[in-house]
């Protein structure tokens, strides 16, 4: 298949991720303009970062009138997943992709863009991304603006629906997996138990969002890894 | 203090965590625990963010909790991420209707 057709199939996949992020970052536009940040400010930030924990984090952080040095470390660790991801997509490229399409395709990692790179059968094209990119961020950028602009006149219902698209989304990438393979199946249920847990245990629920997904997802793949390495004759029947 | 120096300072960071091993890792990792934690960290990151999230996502945790077991007959019976993703927002839409 060629890039214009990996790219307009990316575009279709984007439809839902930007209605979702649409939703989502009107809240996001209303914390930038809670925090003293002008409206086209805040969609310059939205279309240059693309994470929402990453940038509620941000804003706070700024409307406390935070150094530059405690802005920048809190966005490494509310982003440190993306160093995983990241990884894991380096592993789905097809061969020969240039450091140029590499350092192209860094920009777009974000979760949902994640998730459906990685639903997508192997290897992947970067074109494909790149269009779930454009569609997504135009969606995460312009509620974001549209948030700052007049967030609190929009339905709380609308928004609401909306926004529960995302964890379709995530849902739709992880559930054929476990349906096929036993031991993903078993993650999935593990994963929901323990991070269910967090929320309650003393002293882990003070934890950030950022910093427990991540020492969650570590420590359950990696015990995953261990107990139940995969063959590569597995992986190609899987796949 | 500069909106803007934030603005870059944010922004900088992100894209090199984004960027790094992407560009850092070329070519196929061989050691096989690393490629099956690999294999493993998608689903399990995706499923970590979901739940208990989605609970919090919507105005009552009901309707998300309904949406949710929808959203998973739905993509377990093959419904691709498109309409599991609409269908999942359609759900909450009829339910915040009666719930509300």
């Amino acid at each position: 298949m060629n890039r214009k057709k990996q790219f307009l199939r990316g575009m279709k996949a984007g439809i839902p991720i930007s209605l979702g992020y649409f939703a989502v970052s009107i809240a996001l536009g209303i914390t930038a303009k809670r925090a003293g940040i002008g409206s086209l400010q805040a969609a310059l930030t939205s279309l240059l970062i693309n994470a929402s924990a990453g940038e509620y984090a941000g804003f706070a952080l700024i409307a406390t009138g935070a150094t530059y040095l405690e802005v920048l470390l809190m966005e490494a660790v509310a982003n440190a997943r993306y160093l995983l991801m990241s990884a894991a997509l380096s592993q789905k490229l097809k061969r020969g992709v240039t450091t140029w399409q590499r350092l192209l395709l860094g920009f777009t990692v974000t979760d949902e863009i994640f998730g459906v790179s990685i639903a997508e059968p192997e290897p992947l094209d970067p074109f494909f991304t790149y269009g779930t990119f454009c569609v997504a961020t135009a969606g995460w950028t312009s509620g974001t603006f549209v948030g700052a602009v007049l967030g609190e006149v929009l339905p709380l219902r609308l928004l609401s629906a909306l926004g529960v698209g995302l964890y379709g989304m995530f849902i739709s990438v992880f559930i054929p997996e476990a349906r096929k393979n036993r031991v993903v199946a078993t993650l999935v249920v593990v994963s929901f138990g323990a991070s269910l847990a967090c929320e309650y245990i003393p002293w882990v629920r003070d934890i950030s969002d950022g910093v427990r997904i991540i020492a969650l997802t570590v420590l359950i793949s990696l015990a995953a890894a261990i107990l139940f390495p995969i063959s590569d004759r597995e992986k190609e029947e899987q796949t | 203090m500069n909106v803007y120096i934030y603005i870059a300072c944010m922004a900088g960071v992100t894209y090199l965590i984004r960027v790094l091993p992407l560009t850092l890792i070329r070519g196929e990792i061989k050691n096989k625990t690393l490629r099956s934690f690999l294999y493993y960290v998608p689903y399990v990151t995706l499923a970590v963010m979901t739940f208990p999230a989605i609970l919090s996502a919507t105005q009552t945790p009901i309707s998300a909790a309904i949406a949710l077991v929808i959203a998973i007959l739905l993509a377990w019976f093959g419904r691709s991420l498109f309409q599991v993703a609409v269908l999942s927002c359609v759900s909450v839409f009829l339910l915040e209707l009666f719930l509300k």
